[in-house]
């Protein structure tokens, strides 16, 4: 294996991977939680803005690694979203050393596990090559089953083996995948390199035995959407989100979703870029319906307040992937813009919940009372997040499920009576949630917050400022890719 | 057009995958069911070498040896201690009867050939037929998976559906990062067996004891 375009000269590609992996191995070393938790964030403060330089020096495409328009979103996104948990993650843990759920070898682990996980998703979202691809995405689930059985409880090892075992299921199906794929490209580009490698397989794709491609991206889709977290492979999901270390929670909904679902979407590409193929649409279309409906009605039964909102993020992985199912310019858009929402709002929910679930000493929803009088900043904080996440204006998610909707009346308005179904039960049953915990009297155990507060407002912030005004550069720029995702 | 030999020993060997996938859905010995998870990945080893040798791919024979030394004596020996060790049951639970599960396999073997034969009419003959015993076994890994309820019998499960993938890009002519993704995938399975140990997971997820082993560690004073 050679690695031409990868080590010629540093550029912001190779930073994006190499600070990363160089930090495992130095967090690894360190012993002292402060020093490592300082240098967790420092390092992803410095891969987010290597990431961030790629949107104005566009790199050359390599036979394994490359940049384009589509990549870039999420690339940025990911090292962003990164970047802020990491900050809250660093006033998270040192709580939990002090309760004593982890010890500084465990905290060790925990923040070299952090880059390493960073790493597989940004070389998951870098690589050109299929089988790179895979491999980085099996990469990001192992690090992220041994951060979900960090804590060692029962709970926690039930739920890291669940993800495990449920993880390489879905990993085993997109591999198989992955092959047929292979299988269909190496009569037309021959034997080699190259017919793995994404940037010749799109040019090429219209070549491609159809249905030989309508196999491999059932198993592709299905793969990958287990990790997407898509009804009916799911059940790692909710469990996974609960057991782990908040930050892990943040950065599953927030980040790793958007991976798989990167994967999917290339896969989708290559699609339609064989016109005898089957069109992926309506396949996504129906997991992606079929995930919003059982999540929303699945949200009136949870007790647990992870598992809440990590039930919210099957929902709107569903709208997600519906919406690019049903394609074309502006559903596109709108998937993308919602994918972006999500991330910076589930994210921002889930560090106001890991400072919650610290001050109470509990995430059972029953035992959370009143917290806008208890807590003022946090409560009024999740209060915010909820009615952000639940789609009300003026926030970024009402614009984007906006576009949703009137995007599906406008093409299959049959298709719309249950989207909007499914947004309006998701709904009801986060503000009857939110009403419970922000207010009423507050009771049990109450504690000050220690964490900072600045990632979570900040995310808040931005998704506020997104759905009130959207800079024209980021419109047309995702314009621009919602074309190339056809 | 191929040798015909070429041909026979790859169907032969590649069936034979098949055959054992079979054969590991109707043991109901824990010990038992890892020997045949041991003969499961020999034939492996085997057909990819065979691969290798017709193909003229010798990265092919590091796949080969990986499969033999790390999935036909490593993992097998790790796991038969740990059954001792952790003194797990030695009969394997099922979910559904040997019967129907035997009847089940059969139809996703036909199942798969069927539709892997019928989408494959462009595709190199040696590549077909692997494809199609590779989709048999990883689909008979899957019933497996569904039809046991102890941790171990899954696991085995889970990695007899890796044996079929290893396949498939063994016979995929010409696939390259083979060796890679196999390297990955040892790495995956080596986590799941140090899983199963380190948290001795015994049964299934309800039944994960941690307690003994902080009590055994000293952790618990």
């Amino acid at each position: 294996m050679t690695l031409p375009g990868f080590m010629s000269g540093f550029d912001a590609v190779s930073a994006v991977l190499l600070i990363p992996l160089a930090s495992v191995v130095v967090l690894a070393l360190l012993p002292g939680y402060r020093v490592t938790a300082l240098l967790n964030v420092l390092a992803s403060l410095l891969t987010f803005l290597a990431a961030a330089s790629l949107f104005v020096v566009r790199p050359e495409t390599g036979p394994l690694l490359f940049v384009d328009d589509l990549n870039v979103v999420f690339i940025v996104l990911n090292t962003l979203v990164g970047f802020t948990t990491s900050l809250f993650s660093a006033s998270y843990i040192g709580h939990e050393l002090e309760t004593g759920r982890l010890t500084p070898t465990y905290l060790r682990f925990y923040h070299a596990m952090y880059q390493a996980m960073m790493f597989g998703m940004n070389l998951a979202l870098l690589a050109n090559n299929i089988g790179l691809l895979w491999v980085a995405v099996e990469l990001a689930t192992l690090t992220t089953v041994m951060m979900v059985g960090l804590y060692r409880t029962p709970a926690a090892l039930e739920a890291a083996w669940k993800y495990f075992i449920l993880g390489s299921v879905g990993i085993a199906l997109a591999l198989f995948g992955t092959i047929l794929v292979y299988v269909a490209s190496q009569p037309v580009i021959g034997e080699g390199l190259d017919a793995m490698t994404w940037t010749i397989l799109i040019e090429r794709a219209a070549q491609f035995d159809p249905s030989l491609l309508n196999v491999a991206f059932v198993f592709l889709l299905l793969g990958y959407g287990t990790k997407v977290g898509l009804a009916p492979v799911h059940a790692w999901l909710p469990d996974a989100h609960a057991e782990g270390p908040t930050p892990i929670s943040a950065v599953l909904s927030g980040l790793l979703l958007n991976v798989a679902l990167y994967a999917v979407l290339r896969f989708k590409m290559l699609m339609t870029a064989n016109e005898a193929a089957l069109a992926p649409g309506p396949l996504m279309v129906t997991m992606g319906l079929s995930s919003l409906i059982f999540a929303s009605f699945m949200l009136y039964r949870r007790r647990d307040i992870k598992r809440l909102f990590a039930y919210s993020s099957i929902e709107h992985m569903g709208i997600i992937t519906f919406a690019f199912g049903m394609g074309g310019p502006l559903a596109n858009f709108a998937g993308l813009l919602h994918m972006t929402m999500h991330s910076l709002t589930k994210s921002a929910i889930f560090f106001a919940v890991g400072n919650i679930a610290q001050a109470k000493g509990t995430q059972k929803i029953a035992d959370i009372r009143g917290l806008t009088e208890s807590h003022p900043v946090l409560g009024w904080g999740l209060v915010v997040g909820v009615v952000a996440i639940a789609g009300l204006p003026p926030l970024g998610i009402f614009m984007s499920e906006f576009l949703v909707v009137t995007s599906t009346f406008a093409r299959q308005p049959l298709l719309a009576l249950p989207l909007v179904l499914g947004l309006l039960v998701a709904f009801g049953a986060l503000l009857w949630r939110i009403n419970g915990l922000a207010f009423g009297t507050p009771h049990g155990h109450i504690e000050p917050v220690k964490a900072s507060y600045l990632p979570m407002f900040a995310h808040l912030a931005l998704v506020l400022g997104a759905g009130l005004y959207l800079p024209p550069a980021l419109v047309s720029w995702f314009q621009h890719v919602a074309k190339l995702l056809g | 057009m191929i040798n015909p030999l070429v041909y026979d020993v790859a169907h032969l060997l590649a069936g034979g995958m098949v055959l054992v996938s079979f054969m590991l859905l109707y043991q109901d010995r824990m010990h038992g069911l890892l020997n045949v998870f041991a003969l499961h990945a020999v034939v492996l080893a085997l057909s990819v070498a065979w691969e290798a040798l017709v193909q003229h791919a010798p990265h092919l024979f590091i796949t080969a040896a990986i499969a033999l030394i790390v999935k036909a004596i490593i993992i097998p020996v790790a796991l038969h201690r740990i059954v001792r060790r952790l003194d797990i049951h030695r009969s394997v639970e099922t979910v559904v009867g040997i019967g129907p599960t035997m009847l089940a396999g059969m139809g996703l073997v036909a199942l798969s050939t069927a539709l892997m034969l019928r989408v494959t009419p462009g595709a190199d003959a040696l590549s077909r037929q692997d494809l199609a015993f590779a989709l048999s076994v990883v689909l008979l890994g899957l019933l497996m998976m569904v039809s046991r309820r102890n941790a171990i019998s899954q696991v085995v499960g889970l990695m007899s559906i890796e044996n079929g993938l290893i396949l498939a890009a063994a016979g995929a002519k010409g696939m390259p990062l083979v060796v890679e993704i196999s390297v990955a995938f040892s790495v995956l399975v080596a986590f799941i067996v140090i899983g199963i140990f380190l948290f001795r997971i015994r049964e299934r997820f309800d039944t994960v004891d941690v307690q003994a082993l902080d009590r055994f560690r000293g952790e618990n004073q």
